[in-house]
């Protein structure tokens, strides 16, 4: 029986991207969290030098990327789900990918600059 | 041949639909994660001011988490991730075949249920400084 493939072929690489996002997140939210037990968002000052230190920098900035490209897939399928309109969903497409990297560029220039 | 072409995008009637625990479970994980995106600048927003190096960030962070109506978004946003979370791990179980049947999946929707609300009511008291 030959399959006739619908679509551009996206899927098997945006269901993996999905899942390795959400785990470096998931991972980050546990370290975060072990952090905030051990004092780091007690004052001010604990919070900022905690989030300075190289390593945290590293992993806040895959943080980041993880968060805008996660919630680019998601976002996208929930448009491309319930949208009728192919002209709406273009707009409101392009939209979601400007917001996405100009939120990316916004939070790690917050991080980096520390 | 034409019935193998599926129609994509497909469209769903949303008020056709009535959902299973697992099923509503599973489109507040869709609920949250577009409230997690809708709210964004606002995160990030609060993560500049708490970075801030200027005396004014540290008053600006204090007023704007001060506002009980920024209290309460993030009060919901603190529930959409932790609904989320919860969500993404019964995910990426369900992923490796873990909890696949229907009693199990019913009983993992039940508990994301209940976990995620009872760590937004743990969390959410030291958010409004309860303790």
């Amino acid at each position: 029986m030959q399959r006739l493939v619908v679509g551009a072929g996206y899927g098997l690489k945006d269901w993996l991207a999905q899942r390795i996002t959400g785990v470096v997140m998931a991972v980050f939210t546990l370290i975060m969290f072990a952090a905030a037990l051990g004092g780091a968002m007690a004052s001010r000052e604990a919070w900022q030098a905690f989030m300075a230190n190289g390593f945290i920098r590293f992993l806040s900035f895959l943080f980041i990327v993880s968060l805008c490209y996660h919630a680019w897939v998601g976002v996208r399928d929930i448009w491309m789900d319930y949208l009728n309109s192919a002209a709406l969903r273009l707009f409101l497409h392009v939209m979601t990918l400007l917001a996405l990297v100009g939120y990316a560029g916004w939070a790690i220039q917050i991080i980096w600059r520390l | 041949m034409s019935e193998m072409t599926k129609q994509r995008p497909k469209h769903l009637a949303l008020h056709e639909i009535r959902l299973p625990l697992a099923g509503f479970a599973s489109i507040l994980h869709r609920v949250s994660g577009a409230g997690l995106f809708l709210m964004l600048p606002l995160l990030i927003w609060l993560l500049q001011l708490s970075l801030g190096s200027t005396q004014d960030s540290a008053a600006m962070f204090a007023a704007v988490t001060g506002n009980w109506l920024v209290k309460l978004i993030l009060l919901g946003l603190l529930w959409a991730f932790l609904h989320h979370f919860c969500m993404g791990i019964r995910i990426l179980l369900i992923d490796i075949h873990v909890g696949v049947e229907k009693q199990q999946a019913h009983n993992s929707a039940m508990t994301v249920m209940v976990v995620s609300l009872a760590l937004t009511a743990i969390l959410g008291l030291k958010l409004l400084g309860a303790y």
